[in-house]
């Protein structure tokens, strides 16, 4: 069983993000990018899987020029290879034209099970696994969780809100959103992210992306706030005076 | 299996007197333990740890052990169980020592944890079975520089109330005397803050040429390496030292011991030698040009932090400058200078606090604050930012609200000087 | 000028809200460009629910198992019709259906997505949707190109207008795509609380910081009579069983009193919550959006706050 892993970072949302509030542009070499926190669910899956049944276990980002330190990450993790997609990329790359790439490697590069994190937080043009699989004509399904292998079909469950959930089958090859993984991602040592880093290589394959259909966003704005809440101020036994009193107003304390 | 053969004679004859040995005579031979030593064996073949197999159980470490007196702990136990086989690697004893340095002072075997600690938690690190806690600790240092996951570009935002220039490096461009390598705690930590507020005016007063490194410096890595993550130091101590380097200084202060640790004793391998000093030691000498005219009329007790005192040898610095302070009455606890007990912050123990919780019948910083109001002091003087934060929950935790106060020396030292 | 599409989805045999929501929004837009509107529907209750839909016309999709949501099954008919109706807009929910349809059935008609939508509206020569962007830090003005775009819509962004019409329905049969099954529906976990029954939550977040401090939920939760949900990251951590997460992908609730614990509030968990009578957050982020939708703030540390609030409760 191959898989693939599609990982991307994203920007971090503990910086500011950047936005030049005159053009309503998002300058993103200004920012700062971490792995998309989903992606780093759907890498723990595959490792997982690895690790029921010996599959083989492959990173892919698309270079926009700072994933580096996240596939040498993912290789400290468990992962036995990493491919860097070259071509015309960089930080403002979309999502759209990313996934036209992937599906390029892939056709040409053909895996079993394709695993990605289910959406990301800057995809507004659409989630990469879901427009990877519409490119390809691949079965995929999203919000994914409890990925297993079963002979030669992948067994997963998918969440559907309100708490109900079912178990899919599917023949291979298939791609998933992957909503969480079975356990939290682990820990790479810093040590052994630098060893990868010397000891190993990022395969670098050069894919050609032709035209594709890309949103016109006008501008990015911070939204008004709809309200706010009241604040209550002091420290926390104040506050907790306070709220005790704000709960016996409405009844919503006993006896 | 052969039987030991008793070695005490049935009467021995010393200067002539007969001393009869039926009294104390074993005519059974005695059960030696056959031990399987291979889990010992497994951690003293790690590069640091193996003086662990030097102990011979004498239990001076257990006497002076901080963490022995809130649970059931200390090297010699620690060497005993790995005797009795019990996997130091999966034992939750791994992550209770704070790297105190209390018990090499007394072992007659120099068993050091201070080298055996770090090694065998680098190992559990890579088998992944280190506390998540401590785990997000590390990701926040690796990812953002300092261990509270605070952004890096917020690293220089305390500067804004300490109202007096606070010159930052990169926009200097000029030679200054004085680097001061802020640290974590001391740019985020609200009451660090206060301290670097505190000392940023009193750097000002005194007239220092100094310059911090700004969003450029990054934690300096010296606790994330005693809990066991060499490689996240070796990360920031190549960032410092490439950062320290685009600069010219005269030497570097700074506020944290565990910086001050690393400065002196670690850097220097990577190439960073500079001469450091501890921010008490730069003032200490200054005391005549601090004006410290307001009295501050309090029974005042010190706290030595591990990383100042014990490991790097400073008591006097910060007692000098205690009493320079009109009105304040020095006492002292009775665990003090070399024999002062732990906060509980040190060697990851600042991330550990719910796992420690689990494994200790109270917080060591806790047992620290009952002793401070055991001797009647009013304010516990700290001076390492890791003890602010941990003494004052633990005034609270304990139930000494409004009886003991925690400044860092540098906030009453600018308290006097009516800077504050 | 192309029809307007809407994937209608059904709860209990009827139009769920949101799609009802999707109508109205669609008619609006439909007058306004001189288009119409048709609604597809699958399964074998699609016909009846969509009968009085406010649509020109629908199309109800039937066959052997399509009464369960097939991913693959739906997405492979669903472009089948966009490539034979040609519509301007497709509008799905981003429910998980709309996360698997919207991009996967863009990508393979080559057009493209706009997802997390939360308004649309015309000017003087498009249709712009508003969309949100990075956890609902901010929003983003797009313009729908003239080729057409398919759009997935954030639940509860439009109202209803609760007007029904008389759709031509078109009943289709299609044969399920082999290849991926459903093997077996999972109800909730049982075996634990139903905190959609609960009448007070106290809901904690990221910021509970371990899980071992969700013993102090735990103690808060006991003396308010309350029960302990929490957002998304801490089942991810794997701190507390999925039955007790709020959010998109958890439980929708309606409590009396919500507390909102260290949790920032990411879109998707404010979708499960934000219609609680009272809403008290604490947050060291004073301008997380949690605060939006909060009646009262505070940000005092929680661990600090659970403790207090316990001891006052217990009448200490």
């Amino acid at each position: 069983m191959r898989i693939l892993v599609l990982t991307k970072s994203v920007p971090d949302l503990v910086e500011e993000l950047v936005l030049d509030e005159d053009s309503g542009e998002l300058l993103h070499d200004e920012m700062t990018y971490v792995p998309s926190e989903w992606d780093d669910h759907a890498v723990e899956e595959a490792l997982l899987i690895k690790e029921d049944s010996n599959a083989d276990v492959t990173v892919l980002a698309v270079d926009t020029g700072d994933v580096d330190n996240m596939l040498f990450t993912a290789l400290a993790k468990g992962a036995d290879r990493a491919i860097k997609l070259q071509g015309d990329f960089d930080l403002s790359t979309s999502n759209r034209k990313r996934a036209q790439a992937i599906a390029h490697y892939v056709k040409e590069n053909p895996y079993d099970l394709i695993l990605s994190g289910v959406q990301a937080i800057d995809d507004i043009d659409g989630q990469i696994p879901a427009m990877v699989a519409g490119l390809l004509g691949m079965p995929h399904a999203s919000v994914v969780t409890d990925v297993r292998l079963d002979g030669d079909r992948v067994h997963f469950h998918q969440e559907y809100g309100g708490g109900l959930q079912a178990e899919l089958a599917s023949q291979t090859p298939v791609v998933l959103g992957i909503q969480a993984a079975r356990k939290p991602p682990r820990y790479a040592s810093i040590a052994k992210v630098r060893q990868m880093m010397k000891s190993s290589v990022l395969e670098e394959v050069e894919v050609a992306v032709e035209e594709v259909p890309e949103l016109e966003i006008r501008r990015f704005f911070k939204p008004v706030a709809a309200g706010h809440a009241e604040m209550i101020d002091g420290d926390a036994e104040e506050v907790a005076e306070r709220i005790v009193s704000i709960l016996k107003e409405r009844n919503l304390v006993r006896g | 299996m052969q039987k030991a053969k008793s070695i005490e004679l049935e009467v021995a004859v010393v200067n002539g007197i007969e001393l009869p040995g039926h009294w104390n005579r074993m005519f059974e031979p005695r059960v030696i333990s056959e031990y399987d030593l291979s889990v010992l064996d497994q951690v003293t073949s790690i590069p640091g740890a193996e003086s662990l197999g030097y102990c011979y159980q004498c239990g001076k470490c257990t006497a002076v052990c901080p963490v022995e007196t809130v649970g059931d702990y200390s090297p010699r136990k620690i060497f005993r169980k790995t005797q009795l086989g019990v996997s130091l690697m999966d034992s939750p004893d791994l992550w209770l020592c704070t790297t105190c340095r209390n018990c090499l002072r007394v072992c007659p075997k120099e068993v050091n944890m201070i080298d055996i600690m770090p090694a065998v938690r680098e190992q559990a690190v890579l088998e992944g079975k280190a506390p998540a806690e401590l785990l997000t600790a590390f990701e926040n240092t690796a990812r953002y520089g300092n261990p509270l996951g605070e952004p890096p570009r917020k690293r220089t935002e305390w500067v804004k109330s300490a109202e007096v220039p606070v010159p930052v490096m990169s926009q200097v461009k000029a030679p200054v005397d004085v680097l001061w390598f802020v640290e974590c705690y001391p740019s985020y930590h609200p009451r660090g803050k206060d301290a670097s507020v505190a000392l940023a005016r009193l750097f000002n007063a005194l007239g220092v040429e100094f310059g911090i490194l700004g969003t450029e410096e990054k934690c300096s890595g010296d606790s994330q390496r005693m809990a066991g993550e060499k490689g996240l130091f070796e990360m920031l101590a190549e960032h410092n030292i490439k950062m320290l380097s685009k600069y010219q200084f005269n030497q570097i202060v700074v506020t944290d011991p565990h910086a001050f640790n690393a400065f002196l004793h670690e850097y220097p391998k990577y190439g960073g030698q500079w001469p450091v000093q501890h921010y008490t030691q730069f003032l200490a000498p200054l005391i005549d040009q601090m004006h410290l005219t307001r009295p501050l009329n309090k029974k005042v007790t010190f706290h030595d932090p591990c990383y100042l005192g014990r490991h790097n040898g400073e008591y006097e610095a910060p007692r000098d400058l205690l009493k320079a302070i009109p009105g304040l009455d020095l006492v002292e606890m009775g665990h003090c200078r070399e024999t002062a007990y732990c906060c509980g912050g040190g060697g990851g123990g600042m991330w550990l606090d719910s796992f420690t919780r689990d494994y200790t019948s109270q917080r060591l910083s806790e047992k620290r604050v009952l002793e401070a109001v055991e001797y009647g002091a009013d304010i516990l003087a700290v001076t390492c930012p890791y003890e602010v934060s941990r003494f004052e929950d633990a005034v609270k935790s304990t139930g000494n609200g409004g009886r003991l106060e925690v400044k860092d020396i540098a906030e009453l030292l600018a308290y006097s000087a009516e800077l504050i | 000028m192309g029809p307007i599409l809407v994937v209608a989805e059904f709860t209990e045999g009827e139009l769920s809200d949101t799609s009802r929501e999707l109508l109205t929004k669609a008619r609006e837009l439909a007058q306004s460009l001189g288009s119409e509107v048709i609604a597809v529907g699958f399964g074998s209750h699609a016909e009846h629910a969509m009968a009085n839909a406010d649509a020109d016309r629908a199309v109800a999709i039937t066959g052997l198992g399509l009464d369960q949501y097939l991913p693959l099954t739906y997405e492979r008919t669903l472009s089948q019709i966009v490539s034979e109706y040609h519509p301007l807009l497709t509008m799905v929910a981003n429910s998980t259906m709309g996360l698997d349809l919207g991009a996967g059935v863009a990508a393979a008609q080559h057009m493209p997505v706009i997802a997390y939508c939360n308004g649309l509206h015309t000017d003087a020569e498009d249709i712009v949707a508003q969309c949100q962007a990075f956890a609902g830090k901010l929003l983003a003005e797009v313009a729908v190109p003239a080729g057409g775009a398919v759009i997935t819509v954030l639940p509860g962004s439009f109202g209803s207008s609760g007007t029904s019409g008389h759709p031509e329905v078109t009943v289709m049969a299609v044969d399920s795509v082999p290849g991926m099954d459903v093997v077996k529906i999972l109800e909730p976990e049982k075996g634990d609380v139903d905190i959609t029954r609960a009448d007070i939550l106290v809901s904690v977040g990221r910021g509970i910081g371990d899980p071992e401090n969700l013993g102090l939920a735990q103690e808060l939760a006991e003396a308010i009579g309350g029960v302990v949900s929490c957002s998304r990251p801490v089942v991810d951590a794997g701190w507390l069983p999925k039955a007790r997460q709020v959010g998109k992908s958890g439980q929708t609730v309606k409590p009396k009193l919500y507390l909102a614990l260290g949790i920032s509030g990411a879109p998707e968990h404010l979708q499960g919550m934000k219609d609680a009578d009272l809403i008290i957050a604490a947050n060291t982020d004073e301008s997380s959006s949690i605060m939006e939708v909060a009646h009262y703030g505070t940000t005092v540390d929680i661990l600090d706050l659970m403790p207090a609030l316990a001891e006052r409760l217990r009448g200490e």
